[in-house]
């Protein structure tokens, strides 16, 4: 095996960095344990627009806006822009970007869709494709509920496996050169679909669990780190349920990442006050921890080493009213503060 | 994971936690309990204060609750009470009302015909249809069973 490849899922990036990450949220995820961290609160779930769709698509291009700014460039100066979102036919990114006028490409990997967008922005970027890539992703409550459940003021009970779809934004920018100080993405594994054949869309985190554990075993494998190499490890929305199972079936293998794991899907909300469950969930979910919490913390110095593992349910309402099992997913980035 | 997908839905069976019985069947019953005993104060109110007989006080209720189900929902009361109240208040006429009202509410940005007036039916949809023909099967019974029991049943 030669160049970039560590393996087959794995491949080594070299001269990449983050320049900057931007994170938009609702009132709920600010009322909750990292809510000083985001750059942008929504005064309320509409955010001055008609339907919560429009508003989900505003918040994606608030979110590209704010990390371009951040990262000292202009709009012009984005080669690529990598979208995608829950909403069928990735709506929130295909309107919420269309006046920005950067290439796009849509992307999707249902809630793994942040590391995704990153994992390929970075693979083009260290390949020389590309200066200066966005990758950005979101989730709404209110358009998410409306889309693969109930409306929202039909009343149900919902089940304790359930998750909360976060309403959030997030935009990364990656760029090429890497100095000290700088966050640089190190590995990218790519993660395989892999289904066992859970049926209950109301245990997700149960249903991705698999998945995780598939992409993070590959990556150990493939690059031949330790748990004890990262000073975290993040999954995206596993929830208290699928981390659980997570760190559990891990253990089994001799892998011990319970001392430094966490999942933004418990991060994120305060499961006790805030009545969400197992966790939270969506596109937003990672992507807001991500880009408004953990990169931050990375940049003060007190992250140094980080592996952030989206994690995507690949279901629709189609396939859950005929009876299909949930396909999970899930993609995983190194990212490394480099100190020296 | 050492598991085939049988055994894993096992394991993850044993990992999700349940809801709680006995708390959910109590809640059902005093919320779902405390509405009809509105229903039946209406009832009184309608039969000894405003003299209809006991036929159209009964109408009379069924149209005011399915006003109160309607109005609780419009003013985002009725969603918390269910989350309380679950079985509680699905099986009431104020459940109902809930049902054709909400998706009213939500699906009217789509438009009064495709959005509001369609979707109107998506949740209490399958509920009027097999309630309707459940109704015709059972009143073919009945009636054929009147010729047996001479009428008398």
């Amino acid at each position: 095996m030669s160049g970039r490849k560590c393996g087959k899922q794995t491949v080594k990036i070299d001269n990449v960095r983050v320049a900057a990450s931007a994170a938009i949220v609702g009132n709920k995820e600010a009322e909750g344990p990292l809510g000083e961290f985001f750059d942008i609160t929504l005064p309320d779930s509409e955010w001055n627009e008609t339907t919560w769709e429009k508003t989900e698509a505003k918040m994606q291009r608030e979110a590209v806006r704010l990390a371009v700014v951040k990262a000292n460039r202009r709009l012009d100066d984005i080669d690529r822009v990598l979208a995608g979102d829950l909403l069928n036919q990735c709506i929130s990114a295909g309107f919420g970007l269309r006046e920005l006028e950067i290439p796009f490409y849509g992307i999707y990997g249902a809630c793994s869709t942040m590391i995704e967008g990153i994992s390929i922005g970075s693979m083009l970027v260290c390949g020389g494709f590309a200066e200066s890539v966005a990758a950005v992703t979101s989730s709404h409550f209110c358009t998410a509920e409306r889309q693969y459940r109930n409306p929202l003021e039909y009343g149900g009970q919902r089940t304790p496996t359930a998750q909360w779809t976060v309403t959030g934004a997030a935009s990364a920018v990656l760029e090429s050169g890497v100095s000290v100080g700088d966050i640089a993405v190190t590995h990218i594994t790519a993660g395989k679909i892999v289904d066992m054949g859970v049926k209950d869309a109301n245990n997700m985190g149960g249903a991705m669990a698999p998945a995780a554990y598939d992409t993070i075993t590959a990556h150990f494998k493939e690059t031949g780190f330790k748990p004890s190499d990262y000073d975290m490890i993040v999954t995206g929305d596993l929830g208290s349920v699928g981390a659980d199972i997570l760190v559990e079936q891990l253990k089994a293998d001799g892998i011990d990442i319970s001392k430094n794991y966490n999942d933004c899907g418990c991060m994120i909300y305060d499961a006790e006050k805030q009545d969400v469950h197992a966790g939270g969930s969506g596109c937003g979910c990672i992507g807001s921890v991500l880009c408004g919490y953990l990169l931050k913390e990375m940049r003060k110095g007190r992250i140094k080493s980080l592996l952030a593992v989206g994690t995507g349910a690949l279901l629709s309402q189609t396939s859950t009213l005929q009876g299909e099992t949930v396909p999970g997913i899930a993609h995983a980035a190194t990212f490394r503060m480099i100190d020296k | 994971m050492k598991y085939t997908k049988q055994e894993y839905q096992e394991y993850l069976e044993k990992k999700s936690p349940n809801s709680s019985l006995i708390k959910d069947v109590l809640a059902a019953f005093l919320v779902g309990g405390a509405i009809c005993v509105v229903g039946q104060a209406i009832f009184c109110i309608y039969k000894n204060f405003g003299g209809l007989s006991d036929d159209t006080a009964k109408t009379a209720v069924s149209i005011t609750m399915i006003f109160l189900g309607a109005f609780l929902t419009g003013t985002d009361v009725y969603g918390r009470l269910a989350k309380f109240g679950g079985g509680g208040t699905l099986v009431p006429i104020t459940g109902f009302a809930n049902a054709i009202v909400s998706p009213a509410m939500e699906f009217k940005r789509e438009g009064y015909v495709m959005g509001l007036a369609a979707k109107m039916f998506s949740i209490a949809g399958p509920v009027l249809v097999y309630g309707i023909c459940a109704s015709a099967a059972i009143g073919v019974i009945y009636y054929i069973c009147g010729f047996f029991t001479g009428g008398a049943l």
